[in-house]
């Protein structure tokens, strides 16, 4: 019998919480390129940046690749990387758009706001990358269900125990096998070079 | 009396509703020492199950003491102490007469609807929706069990509530859906879900000679609880491509046989199309979340039986069925026939073959049930399955729960 892949048990997952931010952060993406997506004007508006409609419409397209790619993917860190990629861009971007903006306050709260998702993002990201969240981040706790068998006797006693007394139904008989003894009469073995 | 209404999506509230009554001459009323939440509560609690109203008293897995018994019940008698299998049946139909008890033709009192919905109706079940008859739950203290003289198990002296309590619904659900796969002395069988079904196809897998067991979740203690009882391995979906695992835990064959002890509400930011289906559920262009039948069509070695325990509700989209119908899969489904297994796996349990007690993480009183659906929904605190005590403590062996009961 093969070795048995065993979680460590009675530890705290540091991994999981990392991936639970990642998570949120994979739909806040979604949530934002969305609205860049979908309402352009209003945040050109609000920001007094009016012609960059189409760059923020292409923004929210690379928020939604990086959100989905974030949520669907075991491997998230990379994507993780990416949104850090994009938050420089949108600071560049909105840093351009200060001197010439009427509404700076606004843009700053905007700069002030995507610097702190940034922050969340390399948080994010450097702990799935390192396995583990640094400071005072939330762990979850994984009991030990190890001995927890069922069974009065070890598992290679178990194995096949109740085939002695247990009658297959005939309607659950498989109709084509897989595996086991092969088939004899009257189904026809075919044998190679013959 | 106290039982457990559904009032809405994930709103559970613990409420005084009126007493049950004979309403007929083959009825009981039991009252209920212990009953457990199930994985399939959660659907309904999660809102992805059409045909629940207000008020509605939940709960299919629940045991306890005859307490009054109809007139025409010739069966039982009042002191017995039953299991009630969360199908009901008659007893008398064309199905029932061939042991295919949940697809009873007589007990769904809500027929029509199920035809409606599934193009015809099978058995009436014990609180669940009102397309499977909209009958009363066990998650009570006390409840009316129909055609009473044909499903409940009565339990002899010797077994406690939390061995025995798991024939209604989970063990047999679990070894039908390992027996429906006619396991060979050679077979790989892939098992995806680690919850409570899921720990019971383990062990029957185990107990009906598979060579070599699978199992597919992302929990790692219910990982580790599934590899205590016989798998040999457990393949993380978060860490791992699950495909490809398979594929080379198997020579690139794929397993014999595979099992859906999951159901419609896969983990929903697990993977793309888990994702999509989601955002579909949102807006009502599918009904459920089928990321595990299109990994185990794909998965299955061809020739191979791919059996589905888990539950489904409606509409499934991007099914593959081109790789059902060129590999020439098996597929075996259906609620369980409850009643066909109880008899052989009472004796296992009092010959000491297994103690179902195990998947037992939290016990808790009636009134926290509510928290508890949200404990169990979220996976949180280690929870596996939950057994709640309506009227008290109950019988104990002191092996399973890890919680108090709050009387």
């Amino acid at each position: 019998m093969m070795s048995k892949t065993i979680e460590p048990v009675h530890h705290r997952s540091a991994r999981g919480s990392a991936k639970t931010m990642a998570q949120g952060l994979g739909l806040f993406s979604l949530a934002l390129g969305a609205a860049e997506l979908l309402a352009p004007r209003q945040l050109a508006r609000a920001l007094d940046i009016s012609g960059q409609e189409h760059l923020l419409q292409l923004y929210g397209l690379r928020e939604i690749g990086t959100g989905l790619g974030i949520l669907a993917s075991r491997d998230k860190a990379p994507w993780l990387w990416g949104r850090v990629a994009g938050d420089v861009l949108d600071l560049a971007t909105l840093g351009a758009a200060m001197g010439a903006s009427r509404r700076r306050e606004a843009v700053a709260i905007a700069i002030g706001s995507v610097a702190m998702i940034t922050a969340l993002d390399i948080t994010c990201a450097r702990a799935l990358q390192n396995g583990r969240v640094d400071g005072d981040a939330e762990y979850r706790w994984i009991p030990d269900y190890s001995e927890r068998s069922g069974f009065a006797r070890p598992i290679e006693e178990m194995r096949g125990a109740a085939t002695a007394d247990f009658k297959m139904p005939p309607e659950y008989r498989a109709s084509l096998k897989t595996s086991g003894e092969l088939p004899r009469d009257p189904v026809r073995t075919i044998t190679p070079g013959r | 009396m106290k039982a457990l209404c559904w009032e809405g999506k994930m709103d559970v509230r613990c409420e005084t509703v009126p007493d049950p009554r004979i309403e007929h001459e083959r009825d009981a009323i039991v009252k209920v020492t212990s009953c457990a939440i199930c994985g399939s509560d959660l659907h309904l609690y999660n809102g992805f199950v059409p045909g629940m109203k207000s008020g509605d008293v939940l709960g299919h897995e629940f045991m306890g003491e005859v307490v009054e018994v109809g007139r025409g019940n010739r069966r039982l008698k009042i002191g017995d102490r039953v299991v009630v299998p969360f199908t009901i049946c008659c007893g008398e139909c064309d199905q029932c007469r061939r042991n295919n008890f949940a697809a009873c033709e007589t007990t769904n009192r809500n027929k029509e609807l199920a035809d409606k919905a599934f193009g015809h109706s099978a058995a009436g079940l014990f609180g669940y929706t009102h397309l499977t008859g909209g009958y009363a739950g066990g998650q009570a203290e006390y409840v009316r069990v129909p055609y009473a003289d044909v499903a409940p198990v009565k339990i002899p002296d010797g077994l406690t509530d939390e061995q025995v309590l798991f024939l209604g619904d989970i063990f047999p659900t679990g070894w039908q859906a390992v027996v429906q796969c006619d396991i060979q002395p050679t077979d790989t069988v892939a098992i995806w879900g680690a919850g409570p079904v899921g720990q019971f196809c383990v062990r029957s897998a185990v107990l009906l000679g598979a060579q070599r067991v699978i199992v597919i979740d992302r929990i790692p203690e219910r990982l580790t609880m599934a590899l205590a009882g016989g798998a040999d391995v457990a393949i993380n979906f978060e860490d791992e491509k699950v495909l490809a695992r398979l594929n080379d835990l198997t020579h690139g064959k794929g397993p014999d046989k595979c099992i859906d002890a999951v159901g419609l509400e896969a983990h929903a930011l697990g993977s793309i199309d888990s994702v999509v289906d989601r955002a579909k559920q949102a807006v009502m262009l599918e009904s459920d979340r089928p990321h595990v039948l299109r990994e185990m069509f794909m998965a299955c070695r061809p020739a191979g039986v791919v059996s589905v325990p888990g539950v489904y509700g409606g509409f499934s989209d991007k099914i593959p069925f081109g790789a059902v119908m060129n590999k020439g899969l098996t597929i075996r489904t259906g609620q369980t026939h409850v009643n066909r297994w109880t008899d052989d796996l009472l004796r296992r349990i009092e010959e000491g073959q297994i103690d179902p007690s195990f998947v037992i993480t939290h016990t808790v009183a009636l009134q926290d049930g509510p928290e508890m659906y949200r404990t169990f929904r979220d996976k949180e605190d280690g929870c596996i399955k939950v057994v709640l005590k309506p009227n008290g403590q109950g019988r104990h062996n002191g092996h399973g729960g890890s919680g108090e009961v709050r009387p």
